[in-house]
C-alpha cells in the first residue's frame, strides 16, 4: 500500500497553499497544547528535582508547605535525637532545622511585588543539598545580617545583586553571596542564618527540620514512629514527595487551562481540516470514480482520504512540536499557588508530551477527515466518473 | 466456443424525480472472445449505460451479464470490485490518469490490489509501457505528456493486469487524429495480436470502422443497421 501512501502524500503537496494553511491551524493549537503541557512538567520538573529521595521533611501535621508549618524548639530536638537520622563526616548529625518566611520583593521587569521565600538555614543545609552550589562570594556567616539569594532571585528581583542591602524584618541585610541551585526551586529563594531570621521575624519556632536518613529503607517506620508520638504532632514526608505534592496544585490548574484553551482551539482547526478535505473530496471526484473502477473498494477510498487527513495532522502535530520545543530556552516565573512564593522554571519538554502531542494532532486528523472519507467512499462510481 | 459476455434481457432504467427513463429495454447481446466490438448510437441511446453494465460499474434493473461464466449481477460491492480489479481494464475519454502520480505509478495502480510481489510489479509495467511504446517516459506525470500519449498510458493501465475485457469509452474523443489513430491500431493490436475483448463506445465512424463489429443502439435496444435518425454513425 505504499503507493497508496504516497498518492495521498503528493495529493497534499499538490494543494500546497491549502495545505499549508490548514497545517499551520494544527501546528498552533498543538503549539498551545505542548507549550501548556510543557509549562506544567517544567515547574513539576523543578520542585520534584529540588527534592531528594533520601532526606525527610518534617512539618506541623496538616500543614500543606513550611511557610504554614510550626515546630517548637523542644519537638525539634526530639527530632533530631532519633537514630535514624544520618551522621555526617565530621560527627555531626546530617539535619537542619530552618525557618522559612516570606517577604516581598520588586520585580525587575515589571516593578510589580512578589512574595519570595526567605529561608533560614542551620549547619548540615548546604550538605543536605549538594545541587546547591556557591557562584559568587561566600557564605553568610552565623550570627551575621548576612544573606545569600539564589540566581532566579538575582536575576529577577531589585537590590539582591552581589554587595547589595536589603531592608526586610525591620533591619538591612547584605547579600554577600549568590547561589546556583540549577533548575531547582532553591534557586528562587534567599538564604541565612536561621537564628538571626527567627530573631529578625520574632519567630519563636521553626517551619521544617530537614534531615538526611542513615537508611533509606527506615523510613517508613520512622515516619509511623514521628506521626504516632502524641508529644511531636508533625508529619514526616520524603523531600522529593514533598515537594511533588507543592507542584500539584499549579500544575493541574495549568493542565486544566491547557486542556480548555486546546479544546476550543482545536474545534476551529478541525472545522479547517474538514472543510479543506471535503474541497479536496471534490475536486477529486473523477479521480474516485476512477480508482473505484479500477478495482478499489469502498473501504479503499477510506483509508486514503483518511491517511491525507491524518498526514495533514501529523504535519501540523510535527511543526507545533518544532516551535513548542523553542520554549525550553525560556525560563518563566509565577507565583506557586501552594506556596504563594515566586518560583522560576523552564518550559519541559517530555516524550510523553511528543507522543501526546503527535497523538492530539492525529486525533484532530481523524475527526476532520472522517465524514469528507466516508463521502468519497460512498460516491456512486458513474457518477463519479462523469465529474470529470 | 462459448462467448465471452452474454447478456441476456438487460433492463436499466433511471428515476427523473418521480419519472422512471428506461435507458436499455430487453437487450441480449453475446461478445466472442478476441472480438473487437465497437457500440455506435446517437447521445442517450444507451450505449454508456450498457458499457458501465458490462464492466460491473453499476447495477441492471432485471436480466443478467455473464462474462467467462460468471454472473455479474449476482455479486456483492466487493465482490464486484474485485472482479473488476481482475477482469476488465478501462480505458476513458478523458484518459482519468492521477495527476500526482507517474506513468509507471499510474500502471502500477490497478497490480497492487493484487499479490504480485515488488519486482512482479515493476516487469509487468515495463512490459505494458512497452507495449505502448512509453518506455521512456515512465517517470513523467501526466501533466507532462501529450493526450495521446496519456491515453496510451492509459492502455497500458488498462492492460497491466491481463484483464478479461477491455472497455473504453469514447477513447479518441479528446484526441487528434494521428493520436487516435495511434491509440485505435494500438486497441486493434490488442483485440488481434493479444486476443483481447475489446467493447468500445464512439461516436466516430471513423473509430468504429477499426472494430471488427459494429452494433447500433437506439432508444436502449439494439439495431441491426445504421438508421437516419442517427446519421453522425454512418
Amino acid at each position: 500500500m505504499d503507493l497508496m501512501f504516497f498518492y495521498s502524500l503528493r495529493n497534499l503537496l499538490t494543494r500546497r497553499l491549502t495545505t499549508g494553511l490548514t497545517a499551520a491551524g494544527m501546528a498552533l493549537v498543538v503549539f498551545v497544547f505542548a507549550s501548556i503541557v510543557m509549562l506544567a512538567e517544567g515547574l513539576k520538573k523543578t520542585l520534584v528535582d529540588t527534592g531528594s529521595y533520601d532526606n525527610v521533611v518534617v512539618i506541623r501535621r496538616s500543614a500543606v508547605s513550611e511557610v504554614q508549618s510550626g515546630i517548637e524548639r523542644l519537638k525539634a530536638s526530639i527530632i533530631e535525637t532519633q537514630p535514624e537520622v544520618a551522621i555526617g563526616e565530621d560527627g555531626r548529625r546530617l539535619l537542619a532545622k530552618e525557618l522559612v518566611v516570606l517577604i516581598t520583593l520588586e520585580k525587575k521587569k515589571s516593578n510589580s511585588p512578589a512574595n519570595v521565600i526567605i529561608r533560614g538555614i542551620s549547619g548540615s543545609s548546604l550538605e543536605l543539598r549538594p545541587q546547591v552550589k556557591l557562584s559568587a562570594g561566600r557564605l553568610p556567616r552565623p550570627g551575621s545580617s548576612e544573606i545569600i539569594a539564589g540566581r532566579s532571585i538575582v536575576k529577577g528581583f531589585k537590590n539582591v545583586g552581589l554587595g547589595e542591602n536589603l531592608y526586610f524584618a525591620m533591619r538591612p541585610w547584605t547579600v554577600v553571596g549568590i547561589f546556583d541551585a540549577g533548575n531547582t526551586g532553591y534557586s528562587s529563594e534567599i538564604w541565612g542564618d536561621v537564628d538571626q531570621f527567627m530573631q529578625a521575624f520574632r519567630r519563636p519556632v521553626y517551619s521544617s527540620i530537614l534531615f538526611k536518613l542513615r537508611k533509606s529503607s527506615e523510613f517508613e517506620s520512622l515516619k509511623k514512629k514521628i506521626e504516632s508520638d502524641p508529644r511531636l504532632t508533625l508529619e514526616a514526608k520524603r523531600e522529593a514527595d514533598y515537594y511533588r505534592e507543592q507542584s500539584e496544585m499549579m500544575a493541574k490548574f495549568l493542565r486544566i487551562l491547557g486542556q480548555s484553551l486546546t479544546i476550543v482551539f482545536s474545534i476551529g482547526a478541525i472545522v479547517g481540516a474538514m472543510i479543506t478535505m471535503y474541497s479536496a473530496v471534490a475536486n477529486r471526484t473523477g479521480e474516485i470514480g476512477t480508482l473505484r473502477a479500477l478495482g478499489f473498494n469502498r473501504s479503499s477510498i477510506l483509508v486514503a482520504f483518511l491517511m491525507e487527513s491524518l498526514l495533514l495532522g501529523l504535519i501540523g502535530g510535527f511543526s507545533g512540536l518544532f516551535f513548542a520545543s523553542f520554549l525550553q530556552f525560556i525560563t518563566v516565573s509565577t507565583t506557586n499557588f501552594q506556596t504563594f512564593s515566586e518560583l522560576a522554571f523552564s518550559f519541559k519538554i517530555t516524550f510523553e508530551i511528543i507522543y501526546k502531542s503527535l497523538l492530539f494532532s492525529l486525533v484532530m486528523g481523524f475527526i476532520g477527515g472522517i465524514l469528507p472519507a466516508f463521502r468519497a467512499s460512498r460516491m456512486n462510481i458513474v457518477e463519479a466518473l462523469r465529474e470529470q | 466456443m462459448a462467448p465471452v459476455i452474454e447478456i441476456k434481457d438487460l433492463t436499466k432504467s433511471y428515476r427523473r424525480g418521480s419519472q422512471s427513463i428506461v435507458v436499455l429495454e430487453n437487450l441480449s447481446l453475446d461478445i466472442e472472445e478476441s472480438e473487437f466490438l465497437a457500440l455506435m448510437g446517437p447521445s442517450g441511446s444507451g450505449k454508456s449505460t450498457l458499457l458501465n453494465l458490462i464492466a460491473g460499474l453499476d447495477k441492471a434493473d432485471s436480466g443478467s451479464i455473464r462474462v467467462r461464466g460468471t454472473d455479474i449481477s449476482s455479486l456483492s460491492e466487493n465482490g464486484l470490485a474485485k472482479w473488476r480489479a481482475e477482469n476488465v481494464g478501462f480505458i476513458f475519454q478523458f484518459y482519468n490518469l492521477i495527476p500526482v502520480l507517474t506513468a509507471f505509478e499510474n500502471v502500477e495502480l490497478p497490480l497492487i490490489l493484487t499479490n504480485l510481489s515488488r519486482k512482479e510489479r515493476k516487469e509487468h509495467v515495463t512490459t505494458a509501457l512497452r507495449l505502448v511504446n512509453l518506455e521512456d517516459r515512465m517517470e513523467h506525470y501526466p501533466r507532462q505528456l501529450s493526450g495521446g500519449q496519456q491515453q496510451r498510458v492509459a492502455i497500458a493501465r488498462a492492460v497491466v493486469t491481463d484483464p478479461t475485457i477491455l472497455v473504453a469509452d469514447e477513447p479518441t474523443g479528446d484526441l487528434d487524429r494521428r493520436s487516435a489513430e495511434e491509440v485505435l491500431g494500438l486497441m486493434e493490436k490488442l483485440s488481434s495480436v493479444i486476443g483481447k475483448t475489446v467493447v468500445m463506445v464512439t461516436h466516430d465512424p471513423r473509430a468504429a470502422k477499426k472494430a471488427g463489429n459494429i452494433k447500433y443502439l437506439e432508444k436502449g435496444v439494439l439495431a441491426n443497421a445504421p438508421q437516419a435518425s442517427f446519421p453522425e454513425c454512418i
